[in-house]
């Protein structure tokens, strides 16, 4: 028995892994205007917003993404998914050059990345079933079965500050929850409003799921960026003005959140980009 | 260290560790029931449970438990509405959950004490189940009396390690929403990223403290109870 | 059925046969019965999941191509770098049990002993969050980095169980030769006794090989794209869930009785080949066997126990 081959194999592996974490350059895109490939990350089980459809991607953060990488001059989009845990390394280590997946703008991120934008006002909200008639806001729900995902903000908000009589239930995805709503064993839904209508929109769920229109909070859904990156910063910035004012801005919106009958709050979208 | 207390004040480590003690005891319970019935009728004179034990065995051996968690607690639970609590109940997504959870290992640690149990019976000889058949007693008897309390004392050892696995799978049910251990920790981690090798030592602890006596245990067991040849 | 030969009962008479056939035709009954009750309950329109709608997209090729293939090729992938690195650390650490040396002993006893205790699930989570806050890895290789780590620090201390039992197996004469012509204990233990333990073990590593494809279904819960991740995204494209739950118990069952068959054929054949040293099967469960003071001296000794071994 030698021992040469598995130790090899090991420094095999090791240099594998290095060599999937390293990066040569800037892989995920240059600079605004030079043209070339972009990865951008965006969510994969997002319906409405970034969802994988067979090979091809779909959703409002896709659609709007597509635009400012054509504004800004790529030629090529490459999408890769970005879990919540993930989006601040994986633009810290240069793996993806944007992140348009329900990223809200916060002081706490904004020490890690820069964001760009915001492109949209969400609010955390409530999905019920289209019939549901009790449950109005979250005020209501004591006493019902509310489903989030785990390590979910909005329903923890609810559950220590709105409605202490609610029982929660924990998924890994919002996709159980909205299932488990659409057979009855829950009552409600909760997360960003606008992630709720993209299920409803759902053609398998049409007419079945409506969002409640009570929103708790704001998430302003910024373009995650790395930070410091001001000259890519004011490039998305300008490139969603102008997505607004072509009404392309609209008109993704419409086609991708539309058919659940969700309207955005008129007051605050489109929103105007904060200063770089 | 004034992160750690606070950490062990906002989490009840001991409440979430006291849910996989009951996982474990309750899914070991309907495992061994289960299992025991599955055993039965792998060697029973009957083709058709026979062929049901085998397929059992089978199925549920070759299915990851997360899966097996993921039928019991969205498909069967959520989907066929089959309830394990009173649906007004204000403790119903918690009682129902952790009752599913109990059903899904208990179902699927089963096939592990069938396997045990069946390899408990091989190790019994031949001669004592002749003995009990030259006395008259029938398949049923034969059973209850001479080979079921000799098999369960040979299949100990691996009784044990399939109650340890067990111990340890209960970490599965953290992915329907259940609050064990893994759930606490995964949560803990999520809420204070710096805090993530006291969490884990914390954790892993907790389990090398609920698994290391049932080892020892049972390797005590398995000697005392050992049936002298 | 009617005759089979076995120790726990006779050959039926006349009697018997129609009881063993009333036992027959009601056991069918309820477990058809049974079977019965879920796909009606399925199919009610209440719940409403036997329509074309819901499985309709199994028999389209994007459902293939683009999910549940590339999640099939993820579960092989971390499968297969796990198996490599455990088969070498679950081989070193199994050494390290069976030196001379106390301490080192000591130290991989105390490994194997700590990390055999503590879930997979567990590991992966923390595997997946200090590769993330600790080393920085990021984008496709820090989930896959966590399944590895998580899988591969469980099986290496099984395998090493493994090692050790398939050496302590094997009779004292083969060291006790081995030193007498002159061989370190090291070398007798390299090139006598693993050889010959290996050879034993094989069976249980290939069943491990199934423990291992499974466990790393777990890798959903740290978002590494294997089978259960991409049905996921399947389910949630397509507003299927059950359906596809049940399609992927039906993959991972497909290959899981493959890969089982597998090791009972190579189980069979080092039973009957030439070689067959060891003629009860070596095993490591999730408990040491009894054999497993850690400081009894010389490391290598005839088993103290003769159960036979447990089977997965």
């Amino acid at each position: 028995m030698k021992f040469g081959k598995p130790l090899g194999a090991i420094g095999a592996v090791a240099a594998l892994a290095m060599s999937l974490s390293a990066c040569a350059g800037n892989p995920a895109g240059g600079d605004p205007g030079t043209g070339g490939k972009v990865i951008i990350g965006i969510k994969f089980d997002q319906p409405g917003l970034g969802l994988k459809v067979g090979d091809n991607y779909e959703g409002f953060d896709v659609e709007v993404a597509r635009y400012v990488a054509k504004d800004l001059g790529y030629t090529e989009v490459e999408f890769k998914e970005s879990p919540s845990a993930q989006r601040e390394t994986l633009l810290q280590s240069d793996q993806v050059k944007m992140i348009f997946a329900t990223y809200s703008i916060t002081d706490d991120r904004k020490k890690k990345v820069s964001f760009a934008g915001p492109y949209f006002i969400a609010g955390q909200d409530l999905l019920v079933s289209a019939s549901n008639t009790d449950i109005t806001g979250p005020e209501t729900l004591n006493g019902k079965k509310l489903c989030s995902v785990v390590g979910s903000t909005s329903a923890k908000k609810i559950k220590d500050t709105i409605a202490n009589q609610v029982q929660l239930q924990e998924y890994d995805t919002y996709s159980k929850c909205v299932e488990a709503l659409a057979s009855g064993s829950i009552d409600a839904v909760t997360t960003d409003n606008v992630i709720l209508a993209g299920f409803a929109a759902q053609s398998q769920y049409s007419g079945k799921l409506k969002v409640v229109g009570k929103p708790f909070s704001t998430e302003r859904y910024g373009v995650g960026i790395k930070q410091g990156d001001t000259k890519l910063c004011t490039a998305i910035n300008a490139a969603l003005e102008k997505m607004v004012a072509d009404g392309s801005w609209k008109k993704a919106l419409d086609a991708t959140v539309g058919p659940s009958g969700f309207t955005p709050d008129a007051a605050t979208n489109p929103p105007k980009a904060d200063a770089c | 260290m004034s992160g750690i207390s606070t950490l062990l004040r906002e989490y009840d480590v001991l409440g979430a560790f006291w849910v996989t003690i009951q996982l474990t005891l309750w899914g070991a319970l309907g495992a061994l029931l289960l299992g025991t019935v599955v055993a039965v009728c792998r060697v029973s004179p009957v083709g058709v449970l026979q062929r049901a034990g085998t397929w059992f065995v089978t199925l549920v051996r070759n299915t990851p438990l997360t899966l097996i968690v993921a039928l019991c607690a969205l498909g069967v639970s959520n989907t066929l509405k089959i309830s394990l609590a009173p649906p007004d109940s204000p403790t119903f997504i918690v009682d129902n959950g952790f009752r599913w959870g109990v059903v899904a290992l208990a179902v699927y640690h089963a096939s592990f004490v069938a396997e045990a149990l069946r390899s408990g019976i091989n190790t019994v000889p031949t001669g004592q189940a002749e003995a009990a058949r030259s006395i008259g007693l029938g398949f049923g008897a034969t059973l209850r009396h001479v080979v079921l309390p000799q098999a369960f004392r040979g299949a100990i050892a691996p009784l044990g390690n399939t109650l340890i696995a067990l111990t340890k799978n209960t970490t599965v049910v953290a992915t329907v929403g259940v609050a064990e251990a893994a759930y606490l920790m995964r949560n803990m981690i999520e809420f204070n990223p710096s805090l993530l090798y006291f969490i884990f030592i914390v954790m892993a602890a907790g389990f090398v403290v609920l698994t290391l006596p049932v080892g020892l245990l049972f390797t005590w067991l398995s000697n005392r109870l050992a049936v002298r040849r | 059925m009617s005759a089979q030969a076995s120790v726990l009962f006779d050959a039926p008479g006349p009697r018997a046969r129609v009881r063993y056939r009333i036992i027959a035709v009601v056991g069918a009954i309820v477990l058809l019965a049974m079977l019965a009750y879920f796909v009606v309950r399925l199919a009610d329109p209440a719940n409403n999941q036997l329509t074309a709608e819901k499985w309709l997209p199994f028999l389209t090729p994007t459902a293939w191509t683009a999910y549940l293939l590339p999640g099939l090729l993820g579960t092989l992938v971390a499968a297969a770098i796990s198996v490599a690195l455990s088969i070498v650390f679950g081989l070193l650490l199994g050494i390290g049990r069976l030196v001379e040396q106390r301490w080192i002993r000591w130290a991989c006893g105390a490994f194997v002993e700590f990390f055999r205790s503590v879930p997979v699930l567990m590991m992966m989570l923390f595997a997946y969050y200090a590769g993330l806050y600790g080393l920085r890895i990021s984008g496709t290789a820090l989930p896959l980095f966590g399944v590895v780590v998580g899988l591969t620090v469980y099986n290496s201390c099984v395998l090493a169980e493994l090692v050790r039992s398939g050496v302590n197996a094997l009779p004292a004469g083969q060291r006790e030769s081995g030193l007498a012509i002159g061989l370190t204990p090291l070398q007798t233990l390299t090139t006598i006794l693993l050889p010959q333990a290996i050879t034993a073990m094989l069976p249980s590593m290939l069943s491990q090989l199934v423990v291992i494809l499974k466990d790393s279904a777990l890798g959903s819960m740290i978002s590494y794209l294997e089978l259960l991740r991409s049905g996921s995204y399947l389910a949630t494209a397509f507003a299927n869930l059950i359906p596809t739950l049940i399609v992927l118990a039906v993959i991972y069952i497909l290959i899981n009785s493959a890969l089982t068959r597998v090791a009972g054929a190579v189980e069979q054949r080092l039973r009957r080949g030439p070689r067959g040293v060891v003629t009860r099967p070596v095993t490591a469960g999730f408990v040491p066997e009894p054999a497993a003071e850690p400081d009894v001296p010389p490391t290598i000794m005839p088993p103290r126990d003769d159960r036979p071994g447990r089977r997965r």
